[in-house]
């Protein structure tokens, strides 16, 4: 073995504890809840606590609804965009990167100020109106993710001329998006949703300022005010978060027709 | 009235004037081949039939409706492209059956046809396949099956076969235009390669700048070229310059030789006229019946396998003839002087 090598390891050796050794304390702090060794205790509480299921199932759902309505904004716009209006390009991909430059503090006090109740629409009013305005803000939060992915998927099929094959075949423009271009940018928009799915379980601002009951302020609160469950809550949030990962993988492998194209 | 009628079509792209006053009335069942260098724009008029071009002006009928307005799923058009654009993320079988689907025919009826266009393109027990299992060759006849399963009013062909390798090409020509005799199908195919275009066809439309510069069957096309262009395009072609003594007697004189065409010429200034001439009409030697002989150097020998392409120099000029391989007579050596002999009714005198 070389110097240089030598170092490469040093230095892939430290990138790993630095990164590592703060999770390890964490997991290791995390089972010592019970005071005669090492426990699942305070996972358990955490699991059990009502207070948990709620916050996150309801973030769950929020999550699932942002995918949903991201893909319904963006998967049109990305091959509008690449059929038709190639030169509106740079300004689209300057739109979805907006909320990566605005800070989200920033988004939510816009549309308190917009949408209170005294405005002509008050969102901020009602329960269902808080919820839609959560929903479009984290769709938005979502937008660089969705966009990209999105749009390297549609790179990788010639979507004109598929468009226009079926097109002479008597497709409508519904009926290409539905079953010719979503399907083949399918892998896509799942790497875009996994990703959206991580950033919505744990955001925090949007919900803490427009009064929400998600998992991101749970996690603030439990933090505050209890010893060992912040930390059990923490490994099972990075738990979520990389099984999100892994998935994305996962589908890009498993999926038939993609072999092609790779 | 025609089958399919193109009326004065014109199309420009901002200031570039890409087709020019396109008229053309074609057949029900004919083969029709529009054949011309890339942006002569041949695939602009196809893509305007298929709907995915507006023209500037003019009128496109089919079978008396016109579909000018027409959004191109409503034409009942079928087309295949020369990148296959099958669908990825479906199987062969689905593939096939997608326009029936959009038409919402019933399960069962779907399914009989799929199999009846595998069965049509030779590829039966590929239904389950996906595109990327297949070969160049065996996509495009799936896009060709996938063209005609919605029996389509008119099939358009935008060079199909351009990304096949020679062999693939020249047998799925033959299958084309054998499925396309047997469905009896309108049927538009764009080319640049005349070799594909004079053996399918019906007729063959030479387009050039934007303009159709002659139609006609491809024996019209390849032995009286209406236009220079046409001439230079299809085949080989040998140019050679002569001075006129009677343009209305039709008497002219090649390097020294008079020789009487027994037809009107163009009056010239100059007093000059090319002619044209094909490789294949021209002999090596005297020969009755071609009396119209030169003599010159032989300046190259191509041997060709069957064919053996020499070219003369003749005076000032080249000229090269054909003549077949015989294997009891080698082929002339260069720089050798011998003499060619052509017959008047060969030499084409050329309009524009």
């Amino acid at each position: 073995m070389n110097g240089n090598r030598a170092w490469s390891w040093i230095v892939i050796l430290l990138g790993s504890l630095y990164f590592l050794l703060p999770l390890a304390g964490m997991f290791e702090f995390s089972m010592r809840m019970k005071r005669d060794g090492y426990s699942f205790e305070a996972y358990r509480v955490v699991l059990a606590d009502p207070q948990f299921q709620h916050t996150f199932g309801y973030s769950i759902v929020l999550a699932l609804l942002t995918i949903v309505l991201g893909a319904l904004i963006v998967v049109p716009t990305a091959y509008w965009v690449r059929l038709r209006l190639p030169s509106a390009r740079p300004v689209i991909e300057f739109i979805t990167l907006l909320p990566l430059v605005i800070p989200p503090i920033v988004i939510v006090f816009g549309y308190i100020r917009i949408y209170n109740t005294s405005s002509i629409l008050p969102l901020t009013g009602s329960w269902w109106g808080t919820n839609i305005l959560t929903l479009f803000g984290y769709a938005t939060l979502a937008l660089p993710y969705m966009y990209r992915a999105v749009d390297t998927g549609l790179r990788t099929i010639d979507v004109a001329t598929l468009t226009e094959a079926a097109q002479s075949l008597g497709a409508s423009w519904t009926r290409i998006l539905a079953t010719v271009i979503l399907p083949n940018v399918l892998i896509s928009v799942l790497s875009g949703a996994f990703l959206t799915f991580a950033i919505v379980i744990g955001e925090y601002v949007f919900a803490a300022l427009l009064n929400i009951n998600s998992f991101g302020p749970f996690m603030v609160w439990m933090g505050g005010n209890r010893a060992y469950e912040p930390s059990a809550l923490a490994v099972i949030a990075f738990i979520i978060t990389w099984a999100c990962m892994g998935l994305i993988q996962l589908v890009t492998r498993f999926s038939k027709f993609s072999a092609a194209r790779r | 009235m025609a089958f399919l009628d193109i009326n004065h079509l014109e199309k420009s792209f901002g200031a570039v004037h890409v087709v020019k006053d396109f008229n053309l009335a074609i057949d029900k069942g004919e083969f029709v081949s529009f054949l011309g260098p890339s942006g002569c724009g041949k695939t602009t008029v196809l893509r305007m039939v298929a709907g995915f071009e507006t023209p500037s002006s003019g009128s496109i009928r089919i079978n008396g409706q016109d579909v000018t307005n027409l959004r191109p799923n409503q034409r009942n058009i079928g087309m295949v492209f020369q990148a296959y654009a099958l669908f990825p993320n479906l199987t062969v079988a689905q593939n096939i059956g997608f326009g029936l689907r959009v038409a919402g025919k019933p399960r069962a009826e779907i399914d009989d046809r799929v199999a009846d266009m595998l069965k049509l393109i030779g590829l039966p027990g590929l239904d389950e396949r996906y595109p990327f299992q297949l070969s160049g060759g065996q996509q495009q006849r799936v896009a060709l099956a996938r063209a005609l399963a919605a029996k389509p009013r008119v099939l358009l062909l935008d060079e199909p076969l351009s990304a096949l390798d020679a062999k693939i090409r020249v047998n799925l020509r033959e299958e084309i235009r054998l499925i396309q005799r047997e469905l009896g199908i309108t049927t538009i195919f764009v080319t640049h390669d005349q070799e594909e275009a004079l053996s399918m066809s019906d007729r063959v439309v030479v387009m050039h700048q934007g303009i159709a510069d002659q139609v006609g069957t491809p024996f019209e096309i390849y032995n009286r070229p209406a236009t220079r262009f046409v001439a230079q395009f299809v085949g080989t072609l040998n140019l050679i310059g002569a001075s006129v003594i009677d343009a209305k007697a039709g008497k002219i004189k090649v390097g020294d030789v008079p020789v009487a065409l027994n037809r009107a010429l163009p009056i010239t200034a100059d007093g000059k006229v090319s002619l044209a001439l094909r490789p294949e009409t021209v002999s090596l030697g005297r020969h009755e019946g071609r009396n119209v002989v030169l003599s010159g150097r032989i300046a190259e020998v191509h041997f060709l396998g069957s064919v053996i392409r020499v070219r003369v120099q003749v005076g000032g000029e080249f000229v090269s003839l054909d003549t077949f391989n015989r294997p009891d007579a080698p082929p002339p050596e260069v720089g050798s002087t011998v003499q060619i002999s052509v017959s008047e009714r060969d030499l084409l005198t050329l309009a524009a």
